[in-house]
């Protein structure tokens, strides 16, 4: 360690004093680190994390057989043909979900936001029945978004059979809870000033919105929507995984058959859906915010 | 002069928001009819009495003790997966935001950043999916599978981070003769440190949704329990684990933010 | 030996190009010679020209034109790892404390031994101080011994401020290069620092550099002084030497030698997530 030299301003003790000797961070880091071990120790154990073997002979033949059939892309007429058609099936069924969930959401929101409420002018309290509908209808909505969709889609499937119509309602129903939330907070966060005037002046709920707080809070809305429907589009691949159709359906009946080539392609074609997803949202993000 | 007497022009429309929304009105019919929607069937008197049926099996949830245990035992395997798999994704994540934050130069910059894109773009059952292939069926391959799409998702955000960070206290250790290592360690990685813990604990909430889905193609846990127990129609046992995945869930955002508010004291 | 050499030396801004066709550049045609050992005051109004030389010295910028040499070596001759190495041997102590917010104040100070740790002692260090009590030391000579493991971001200004000097005490270096040190300090701080910096430099036998806003501190502590205006030397003068009119004319047409204040430490918010964020489900 180095040795300062001692200046004449200042007479200090070699040590350090007292208090100042133990380190107060120390123990904590220690402790932390054995809990690290003590935790992600069982974990390794129960989620059988056994990295070797990605390099046993069975697994590496299989591996090896997929990747050189992944390497070229099947690019057949005929299957680039039902390739475009499951891409728009895909596209139809998250639009088709979300424009249900809209539905939903829109009298949802309008219920559940305190803001709008009549019975609270004046009082600041909402009256009971008020208040009840409002909590039951969040609770719903709490319920719809707490399941997965992935769970939904496989109840409907069960119900209805394979095919879109169970991937739309599973997004439909799981969206519009997460999108009458959202528009609730949106609306709750804006000024509120307007909306009052115009609620104590006699307007009715609906108009208050509209004339009130949708102004201000309009592109910040349009914003989410358009976020989340580019969450719906990889929603509904995920969901053809259990026969709710569209790419994802293709994709696992390929890579059931291990038809690699068939699996590159749809996996470039999907990579390349939500890269231009993502540029069209924004541009509807700029055109309409 | 203003003309005070009459009324003034209104401004001309405004076409292209007219246009943007006859576009998207246009999509939003079109999808619904190019799908081959089963309206009619769904409200079929048969069809509703059915899924009714359906729906009522769900009640009581399946309590003997047996099925608990297996119960909990998925549990505690999916919670491994997605904490496992979170913690993989900070490693690489982390190791992939370096040269995505341009400290090894603009190409390599643009090179990694196309991968993370890549990799965050795949969702995670797409990933199991592929990923079962060389890792066989059960949670290793899920736990792979979120590790790869969750790099994608942290590494972006990480190198977003670093590029953000205030550059004078690593600035300063360099130009003091420190080596390049050695300054980020001591003067960036600390700056970053609360958001990027932050940003993971986030991505955890998500993967344990993902974890506990990803047994719909093989990838073990929870999922696994609940695709073989409702294509068997044994509605009680798939109550039970729906149950047990949403307490899961509630568990690991209120850890999560328990979490974060600790370390943001 | 000199420790500098500086010949018709000229430095641009940085960040300007050789193309832009930029107004006059920071440094123009400055000649300046260093003894090792000596200890000087920069002063000069703002935008004189004085961080742009304290960087010149520290070998962080380099010149467009002339001759700079450091211990007898042109530093921007060498390789790029000869003249790193080169570094090890300086120490610049910027206006703005260089601390990370979050960071503990021991590892702030002891991060001076970084040029001569290997990583593994670095990372090490980070976990468990390797010196607390040579950090301790350090602190307590500016009267911060109590702060040792407080946060950064909990020091007022003037703590800051002195953390960084501390950090200063601690490196090996031959030549201390200090940029407003007393910006956020009241005068009895003040004279400590200044004497406390001092009185490390002729125990080590390193040169010091330190550019101050208030020249009456500058002439009382220091021997020589150099003055700075408009990128070029106004004057280097032994203190007996300079008069009140020379530096009521160095700082003519400056309405208020007030010093500016060291930069508010940025906040540092780890809350400020968008949960939309990347994440879908």
């Amino acid at each position: 360690m180095t040795a300062l030299h001692r200046p004449l301003s200042a007479q200090l003790p070699d040590q350090l004093p007292e208090q100042l000797r133990r380190d107060p961070a120390w123990r904590g880091r220690i402790v932390a680190c054995l809990l690290t071990v003590v935790i992600v120790w069982p974990m390794l154990v129960m989620s059988e994390f056994k990295p070797w073997i990605l390099w046993d002979w069975q697994s590496l033949s299989a591996t090896g057989r997929f990747l050189s059939d992944f390497l070229v892309p099947a690019h057949d007429a005929e299957f680039l043909q039902l390739l475009l058609r499951e891409t728009w099936q895909t596209v139809a069924i998250a639009t088709a979900g979300l424009a249900l969930a809209l539905v939903v959401a829109i009298p949802a929101t309008l219920i559940i936001t305190d803001r709008l409420s009549i019975s609270a002018l004046g009082t600041g309290r909402t009256r009971l029945p008020a208040r009840l509908l409002r909590q039951s209808v969040r609770w719903i909505l709490i319920l719809l978004r707490s399941v997965p969709e992935l769970v939904w889609a496989l109840l409907f499937v069960r119900i209805i059979g394979f095919g879109p119509t169970a991937g739309v309602l599973a997004i439909a129903l799981t969206y519009c809870g997460m999108l009458g939330k959202v528009y609730a907070e949106i609306l709750e966060s804006s000024d509120t000033h307007s909306t009052d005037t115009l609620l104590a002046n006699g307007s009715g709920r609906l108009a208050a919105l509209l004339y009130g707080a949708l102004p201000e809070s309009a592109s910040e809305l349009m914003s989410y929507t358009v976020y989340r429907w580019e969450c719906a589009i990889r929603g509904s691949v995920v969901m053809g995984f259990v026969g709710a159709g569209g790419l994802g359906q293709r994709m696992d009946e390929s890579m059931k058959m291990l038809a690699g080539a068939e699996v590159s392609s749809m996996l470039l074609v999907f990579v390349l859906l939500v890269a231009l997803a993502d540029l069209f949202s924004k541009i509807l993000r700029r055109r309409l915010g | 002069m203003h003309d005070t007497r009459h009324m003034p022009k209104p401004p001309a429309r405004d076409w292209t928001i007219i246009a943007v929304m006859l576009l998207l009105a246009a999509l939003v019919v079109a999808s619904f009819a190019s799908l081959p929607l089963k309206w009619r069937d769904f409200f079929t008197l048969d069809a509703i009495n059915s899924a009714a049926e359906l729906l009522a099996g769900f009640a009581p949830p399946e309590t003997a003790t047996p099925f608990l245990v297996k119960t909990a035992w998925a549990t505690l395997e999916t919670m491994s997966m997605s904490a496992l798999g979170t913690l993989l994704a900070v490693v690489a994540g982390l190791a992939l935001a370096l040269p995505a934050s341009g400290r090894l130069g603009q190409a390599p910059r643009a090179a990694v950043r196309a991968l993370l894109n890549v990799l965050r773009s795949i969702p995670e059952l797409v990933w199991a999916s592929i990923l079962l292939i060389a890792a066989g069926l059960g949670p290793f391959g899920g736990t792979l599978a979120l590790a790869a799409h969750t790099a994608g998702v942290l590494g972006r955000l990480f190198a977003d981070s670093l590029e953000n960070a205030p550059p004078g206290p690593e600035a300063t250790l360099r130009t003091n003769g420190a080596s390049a290592a050695a300054a980020f360690l001591y003067a960036t990685l600390p700056q970053t440190l609360p958001q990027m813990l932050s940003y993971t604990l986030y991505r955890w909430e998500n993967n344990i949704r993902a974890a506990a889905i990803l047994g719909v193609v093989g990838a073990g846990g929870l999922g696994q329990m609940l695709k073989y127990h409702l294509s068997l129609f044994q509605m009680q046992q798939a109550a039970t684990v729906i149950i047990a995945m949403l307490v899961l869930v509630a568990l690991v955002d209120a850890i999560s933010y328990a979490l974060r508010r600790a370390l943001t004291r | 030996m000199p420790t500098y050499h500086l010949h018709h030396l000229t430095v641009r801004h940085r960040g300007a190009s050789s193309r832009s066709g930029t107004p006059l550049p920071a440094l123009r045609e400055l000649s300046l010679t260093i003894e090792q050992g000596e200890q000087l005051a920069l002063i000069g109004p703002s935008g004189a020209g004085k961080t742009t030389l304290l960087a010149t010295l520290a070998c962080a910028q380099q010149p467009f034109e002339g001759n700079l040499t450091m211990f007898d070596q042109d530093p921007w001759a060498l390789g790029d790892a000869a003249r790193h190495r080169l570094r090890a041997r300086l120490f610049l102590a910027p206006q703005t404390p260089p601390l990370p917010p979050r960071q503990r104040v021991v590892t702030a100070v002891l991060a001076a031994h970084l040029p001569q740790w290997s990583i593994w002692r670095a990372l090490a260090s980070l976990f468990k101080p390797a010196d607390p009590q040579g950090a301790w030391q350090a602190l307590a000579r500016f009267n911060l011994g109590d702060k040792l493991y407080s946060r950064v971001d909990r020091l007022s200004g003037g703590e800051r401020q002195r953390c960084g000097l501390a950090r200063l005490l601690l490196s090996p270096a031959e030549a201390l290069l200090v940029d407003e040190p007393l910006s956020a300090l009241d005068p009895v701080l003040s004279e400590l620092t200044l004497t406390t910096l001092r009185e490390e430099a002729a125990a080590r036998n390193a040169t010091l550099v330190c550019s101050l806003h208030q020249v009456e501190l500058a002439l009382a502590h220091f021997p020589r002084i150099v003055a700075l205006r408009a990128g070029r030397i106004a004057f280097d003068l032994p203190r007996a030497q300079v008069t009140p009119q020379m530096i009521a004319e160095l700082y003519q047409g400056e309405h208020s030698a007030a010093a500016p204040a060291p930069a508010a430490l940025p906040e540092a918010d780890a809350m400020l997530v968008k949960p939309g964020a990347g994440a879908c489900l």
